[in-house]
């Protein structure tokens, strides 16, 4: 049975690995590699790795790190960030990336989905939405832009509208991240992860909000997305990411286990 | 140990993560689209993502096909790389192209019913016979899979793994291996995997 993804997240700023709240006030974490190296090790399913400041600044930053992350992990890793055109995407290709995820840019020419997915085929093709509650309106309201916050805007699509729009030109997974979840620490948005679930038929993630393990159990079980985002509560150590699969198997919630296997080389 | 280890040049995308998981297991490797290089390699490996159509085209632009077809030592196909050995696929506009047929079968988009695509995530693995292939790798282990397109259960299949319906995860026919998922990507279950194949 396909288990469902346990998905630290690193937010990567100058080849440093930091953590803002609510897209705030970074703080330094550690140096990438090790970091993922380290997650490999704990029995994470996959890796997801922000580069928070290349859209808004308009350029693309150096991404070697990408090459020195593919030769010491095992395990999938997808690189967000700056990604504007079928060439950058190919050389975070090349360097050993599995997947591309694309937010801003996407928002800005949505026809660069269409030209991923030809060029690469669906499997690599991720988009990343910022997706806000706006309690006087009622919508969930997609925003672009929100890795600096004197440029973040809002843009003129409701979530559901863009989640649709982004499967039809060839998007193969969506990480959703609920912008009033973020870095609280109160639990994944239930409500419009499950809204979104039933307009979302390619593998959804859910991005925002992880404090506790019940919080991974909740969003699996009552919104069935397919894997779940999380950065804080790993890298402050607040959930071992052991403790958190065994916990999530032993209610059932199929997750990765790993045997032990024969002899090596 | 002295092997000369290439992985064929399909011009797709994960060569580099193939390359490294080698490199991970202390052997040396060599990208190539030469003929006689491949050819005198003792192991070969050929990778793909993609589209099966786009690959068939950059392999005809290479002249590879015939390179390929006629390879006597252990070859292991990942992903859309193991697709591209049966006959044809449904994967393109008009609904079939051809492959490189270096076993027989037809690779069909999935039929996950409710399920969504691609299949993309863990998934566990059961081995149909033996082969020296899974040495050491118990059934229901779980490797990492991303796709859309697979081949169905058949005579070839060496194991099989289940998404809404059963497909092959693996292919073995004469010299030549195929796995749809990624080893590469899949912890020590995939360093295991081709750790067996490097040792055959």
């Amino acid at each position: 049975m396909l288990a469902k993804r346990i998905i630290p997240c690193l937010d990567v700023r100058d080849g440093k690995v930091v953590k803002g709240v609510q897209f705030r006030n970074h703080e330094i974490i550690g140096d990438i590699v090790p970091l993922a190296e380290q997650y490999a090790k704990a029995g994470a399913d996959e890796l997801v790795f922000y580069d928070i400041t290349a859209s808004s600044d308009q350029r693309v930053v150096d991404k070697s790190w990408v090459s020195r992350i593919a030769q010491v992990i095992d395990i999938p890793f997808c690189v967000a960030g700056g990604i504007k055109s079928v060439e950058d995407a190919g050389r975070i290709l090349e360097m050993g990336a599995d997947k591309i995820s694309v937010n801003s840019p996407a928002l800005t020419a949505p026809s660069l989905i269409n030209e991923l997915h030809d060029v690469f085929g669906q499997q690599c093709v991720v988009i990343g939405i910022d997706s806000f509650f706006n309690e006087a309106s009622g919508h969930y309201e997609v925003y672009k832009f929100t890795g600096d916050e004197s440029r973040t805007q809002q843009t003129q699509w409701q979530t559901q509208d863009w989640i649709a729009e982004v499967q039809q030109r060839g998007a193969g997974e969506i990480v959703l991240n609920c912008m009033n979840q973020d870095g609280v620490r109160k639990g994944y948005d239930i409500a419009q992860l499950k809204a979104i679930r039933e307009v979302c038929n390619v593998p959804l993630i859910a991005s925002g909000g992880a404090g506790a393990i019940e919080h991974f159990a909740d969003v699996f079980k009552q919104a069935d997305v397919d894997g779940a985002l999380a950065a804080s509560v790993f890298h402050k150590g607040i959930i071992d990411m052991q403790e958190l699969k065994s916990a999530l198997s032993a209610q059932g919630i199929p997750m990765r286990k790993r045997h032990s296997l024969g002899e090596g080389l | 140990m002295g092997q000369r280890i290439v992985i064929v040049n399909t011009g797709c995308a994960n060569i580099s993560s193939v390359r490294f998981a080698l490199e991970r297991l202390g052997v040396s490797v060599e990208v190539s689209s030469e003929d006689n290089v491949i050819k005198s390699a003792d192991k070969v490996f050929l990778p793909g993502v993609g589209s099966a159509f786009a690959a068939m085209q950059s392999i005809e632009a290479k002249n590879l096909t015939a390179t390929l077809q006629q390879l006597t030592q252990p070859v292991l196909g990942v992903c859309l790389g193991m697709q591209l050995m049966v006959e044809s696929s449904a994967e393109s506009r008009d609904g079939n192209v051809n492959c490189l047929g270096l076993m027989p079968g037809r690779v069909e988009r999935l039929k996950a019913g409710d399920l969504r695509l691609p299949h993309m995530g863990w998934n566990t693995v059961k081995a149909q016979s033996d082969s020296p292939l899974f040495t050491g790798i118990p059934d229901d282990t779980y490797f990492y899979f991303v796709h859309s397109f697979a081949v169905p259960v058949y005579e070839r299949t060496l194991a099989s793994c289940e998404y809404g319906q059963p497909f092959s995860a693996a292919l073995e026919y004469k010299n030549y291996f195929g796995v749809q998922f990624h080893p590469e990507r899949s912890g020590e279950a995939g360093a295991q995997l081709l750790t067996n194949f490097v040792n055959m």
